[in-house]
């Protein structure tokens, strides 16, 4: 089948927009910035706050991200950690749980019609996931059995790297597979998909399995270490690495993810460290703000919003970072 | 460009049966956890039932590292929140629970037709991740402080 590859490190699923969205846009990024600053500046006030003004602020910041995390096309719950974990009184123990069931809630969501789209695909995911899912284990007890300071400056590095990522990653819509390797063969790791946009079917199959399941064993780790989403690790290791189409590469990470958060989720659970109060605001606000988010696809700037995520990402991840070192705390 | 799939090792059939089945048991275990959670929140927040951790108490321990929190306390670990489903807060861990769980579920439903299919591969994919999944959920590894 005659399928065109595609490289563009540039390009947006969105169409141009003009100032009026762009105004919206940095308005939105504006409150989220203004909500997470306003809410650390708080912070010192713990004791006198009531009880309930951090749940609904958390609401609220969730909500925000949920909207932007969709035309960023980055996962809520890599934005979760960070943010939360930096501008609110939340140890990052609970900040962590709560992060992996935001990330696990909104990949849950999302599967079933990606999975009847043919977007996920089953049969590509569930090697990957169980190597995945077997190591977030292990990423999740030495998550929290690591000094605070330790997890906290290596949660800077990693999201200060997810910054460079999204700065420097190429994307490529269809990857050129000339012959798919012996494992990848053996497990039949291939299908069709219909492009939504052409009405088009691409066959796909993939390459590189085995360092494919070796990637995905290390990003299982951070997900479980780190009790965010590994989408923005998924993705690129699916398309480019072992040369799945983008779409079906986006689709597929959130099949992974939901085994993978749901093994490193057990984790947090069985130890304690998961409070509905921290978690059900999250879980709630994210999956709402993603539908508002997905409504708002051809209202919002996709490279704005980008531009502002990679901002408060690049802010939240040196916030992590020298509160770890012991800088800023 | 022609990319050209090898299909000599493409199953006989079902691909999207496979598929299909995940997606109708994930999309029910999914919903149904996510009902959990809202009812149990709503439940605890409005102190319909009463929660093991005072609501008042919680900004003076969620700055906590969970140890000290646990120790303070007295929150359950491992699966002793099962005993303390009255307490409005442990409740709301059942619908975190059904969505931890829903993909094990998703997996079990596919064995019948990885079985049908002789698809050894996968059925046993399918195991191992379930395995993987229930070693996690039973605590083996670190269950409680």
């Amino acid at each position: 089948m005659p399928v065109r590859p595609h490289h563009d490190p540039t390009a947006s699923p969105l169409p141009p927009v003009g100032t009026a969205p762009r105004t919206r846009t940095v308005g939105l990024g504006s409150i989220l910035l203004l909500l997470t600053t306003s809410a650390h500046a708080a912070s010192g006030a713990v004791a006198a706050t009531p009880w309930w003004i951090w749940p609904a602020a958390l609401f609220v910041a969730c909500f925000l991200m949920g909207i932007v995390a969709v035309p960023a096309g980055i996962g809520g719950g890599t934005l979760f950690v960070p943010i939360v974990g930096s501008f609110f009184p939340f140890h990052l123990d609970f900040v962590r749980g709560a992060g992996l069931l935001v990330a696990l809630a909104s990949a849950l969501a999302a599967a079933p019609m990606l999975m009847r789209g043919g977007l996920a695909s089953v049969r590509l995911a569930l090697p990957l996931a169980l190597v995945a899912s077997a190591s977030s284990i292990g990423g999740a007890l030495l998550g929290l059995a690591l000094p605070v300071a330790a997890v906290q400056t290596a949660l800077g590095l990693i999201v200060l790297g997810i910054v460079a990522l999204m700065l420097a990653a190429r994307k490529s819509e269809f990857p050129t597979v000339a012959a798919p390797d012996a494992l990848g063969r053996a497990l039949a790791l291939h299908g069709v998909f219909t492009d939504g946009a052409t009405g088009r079917h691409i066959d796909w199959q993939v390459h590189r399995t085995p360092l494919g399941l070796f990637v995905f064993l290390l990003i299982g780790v951070l997900a479980g270490l780190f009790g965010i989403g590994a989408g923005w690790a998924n993705v690129p290791a699916l398309n480019l690495l072992m040369g799945a189409p983008l779409k079906v590469s986006a689709g597929t990470s959130g099949l992974v993810l939901s085994l993978v958060d749901s093994s490193a989720a057990w984790v947090y659970l069985n130890q304690g460290a998961v409070l509905p109060m921290i978690a059900v605001p999250s879980v709630v606000g994210m999956m709402l703000g993603a539908k508002i988010g997905a409504r708002l696809l051809h209202v919002l700037s996709g490279a704005v919003i980008r531009r502002l995520v990679i901002g408060v990402l690049l802010f939240a991840g040196m916030r992590a970072l020298l509160k770890g070192l012991g800088v800023w705390t | 460009m022609d990319v050209k799939p090898n299909l000599a090792h493409a199953p006989a059939d079902g691909g999207d049966e496979v598929q299909l089945r995940y997606a109708r048991v994930l999309g029910w275990g999914t919903r149904i956890g996510l009902a959990l959670l809202l009812v149990s929140f709503a439940l605890y927040v409005s102190g319909l039932l009463p929660p093991q951790v005072p609501l008042q108490r919680l900004p003076q321990l969620w700055h906590q590292p969970v140890a000290q929190y646990l120790a303070q306390t007295g929150a359950p670990t491992g699966w002793r929140w099962l005993a303390l489903l009255h307490h409005g807060d442990v409740l709301g861990l059942v619908g975190i629970a059904v969505l931890a769980g829903c993909s094990g579920l998703c997996l079990l439903s596919l064995l019948p037709l990885y079985r049908k299919r002789g698809d050894r591969a996968y059925l046993g994919l399918c195991l191992a991740q379930v395995a993987v999944l229930l070693v996690a959920a039973a605590g083996v590894f670190g269950g409680s402080h």
